[in-house]
């Protein structure tokens, strides 16, 4: 790292390879520091994404394409499967990735723009001057030194300790960490185009079981609870355990992925004097599905850009940064965080038997568009008995 | 004080997102806790794998 830049990004994953790519194409320049040995390993992800939302960033590269999805599955606890064929899967139907290639991918279309990029290099501290924030302490080999930026970048994931150590509250309520334990299974009997959701209180109170294809016979399967029902005898692993037991008894385990996904709201302020905050960092990962890859790209994008209009402007004042925060708040992606944090709190509430119901009431529907926004509107159309359920959700549809 | 199972522990990075006070910190496969827990135990709460245990001082 050089002693100053103009943007610092601390962490090296989808979103802050995106905020550098962003910032150093404007002609920024661009300081990134990962505390990882490796940009993308281990994988923290179950991989999945939808087609047009990658799109939006960039050509897809089969280097980082693990499997093509045409439809997804839904099953209930009783059991009995619903397919969302490709006519209505809209914007569900997409890849699942290879984020070993793809995150690094990532990083490196940042540092062909100008970007420095620096791996086991940690932020340990942010540099306060009057209030504000002027760059960060980084620990590398044993040596701390300081690296000033006009705008430092909080693309720390999960763990967000930076925008802590700026005096931000960024601690998950327990009851909102999704716990995951996910497998990389070999010689499994799938289907290599579905991508396949087990809902219910016995596979996964208040999550769900995934089965993501990762090749022919391979998959992610993988398993994510709320943090408020994991102690000890049923924790993730001991889902996952007993689901791959029951479903795929003679499949290999050729890694372990393990986890915790954000699903409480965004941050209350994603910016200060100085620092904008994105991603998992920012807690903007959907509440219902746990996907945050593009979150973090969509707000890392939108950091960037923010970031260059500000010091164009001669003004990073948290003032002048919040129009990110506006920005992505006001956006599509904004929208549905707060729409399907709503839905979220309503379907964590379902016994397994109401689960039931509305799977086999979706499956009786003819959905032109596979969305958590479509398929609750047709549930309070079609079925006058969930019309009562539902109604707690009415007013925000 | 927290014991952390080191045999256990996948360094994800969980447990470090729910800590109230901020106590834990992971460098790379290494998790680690400072002098301000408060032993509230959610941290082995939210741990996928169970390797963290709040014990008695001894
Ligand atoms: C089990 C599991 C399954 C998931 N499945 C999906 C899925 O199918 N689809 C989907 O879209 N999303 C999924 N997600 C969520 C997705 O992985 C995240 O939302 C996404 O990675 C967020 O990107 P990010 O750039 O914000 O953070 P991250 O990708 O977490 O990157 C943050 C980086 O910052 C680094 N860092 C942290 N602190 C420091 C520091 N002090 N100094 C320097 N570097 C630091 C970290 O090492 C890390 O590399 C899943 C998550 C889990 C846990
Ligand atoms: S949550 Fe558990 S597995 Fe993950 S880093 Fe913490 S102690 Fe280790
Ligand atoms: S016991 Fe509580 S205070 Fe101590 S590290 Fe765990 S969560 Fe933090």
């Amino acid at each position: 790292m050089k002693p100053e830049y103009d943007l610092l990004v601390v962490g090296g994953g989808p979103g802050g390879a995106l905020a550098a790519r962003t910032a150093a194409e404007k002609g920024l320049r661009v300081g990134l520091v990962e505390k990882r040995s490796a940009i993308g390993v281990p994988v923290r992800c179950a991989e999945g994404v939808g087609r047009d939302l990658i799109e939006e960033f960039m050509e897809p590269d089969p280097a980082w394409i693990s499997a093509e999805i045409d439809r997804a599955v839904l099953v209930a606890p009783d059991g009995y499967r619903m397919t969302l064929e490709p006519s209505m899967a809209g914007s569900e139907v997409g890849y699942v990735l290879d984020r070993k290639r793809f995150d690094r991918d990532l990083v490196l279309q940042a540092a062909d723009a100008g970007a420095d990029v620096q791996v086991r290099a940690r932020a340990v501290a942010p540099i306060m001057e009057n209030g504000a924030v002027a760059g960060a302490r980084i620990e590398a080999n044993g040596a701390v030194e300081e690296v000033r930026a006009r705008v430092t970048v909080a693309a720390d994931g999960v763990e967000s300790k930076f925008a802590r150590w700026c005096g931000i509250e960024t601690a998950v309520p327990l009851a909102e960490i999704e716990t995951c334990v996910q497998y990389l299974m070999t010689g499994i009997e799938i289907d290599p185009a579905a991508t396949v959701f087990y809902l219910g209180n016995e596979v996964a109170p208040e999550g769900y079981v995934w089965v993501f294809p990762k090749g022919e016979r391979t998959a992610n399967v993988g398993v994510g609870i709320s943090g408020k029902k994991c102690r000890d005898g049923s924790r993730p692993l001991d889902y996952l355990n007993r689901f791959v037991k029951e479903h795929f008894p003679d499949g290999r385990v050729l890694e372990w992925v393990i986890g915790g996904v954000p699903v409480c709201r965004p941050l209350e302020r994603t910016v200060a004097d100085g620092l904008v905050i994105i991603g998992d960092a920012a807690r903007v990962a959907d509440p219902i599905t746990g996907g945050g890859i593009y979150n973090a790209m969509f707000t890392g994008r939108l950091a960037g850009q923010t970031a260059a209009d500000a010091i164009a402007h001669g003004d990073v004042s948290a003032n002048a940064l919040m129009a990110y925060d506006r920005g992505w708040r006001t956006s599509k992606l904004g929208k549905s965080l707060e729409r399907n944090y709503k839905i979220k709190e309503y379907f964590i509430t379902l016994s397994d038997e109401k689960l039931n119901r509305l799977v086999h009431s979706i499956s009786r529907m003819d959905l032109s568009k596979f969305s958590v926004l479509g398929i609750v509107t047709e549930l309070v159309k079609h079925d006058p008995s969930l019309l009562l359920e539902l109604r707690a959700l009415r007013n925000i549809l | 004080m927290l014991v952390i199972r080191r045999d256990v522990c996948g360094y994800c990075g969980c447990c470090v997102s729910v800590c109230p006070v901020g106590a834990l910190e992971l460098i790379d496969a290494y998790l680690s806790v400072e002098g301000d827990c408060t032993r509230c135990g959610v941290c082995a709460r939210a741990c996928p794998l169970g390797a963290l245990e709040v014990a008695d001082e001894a």
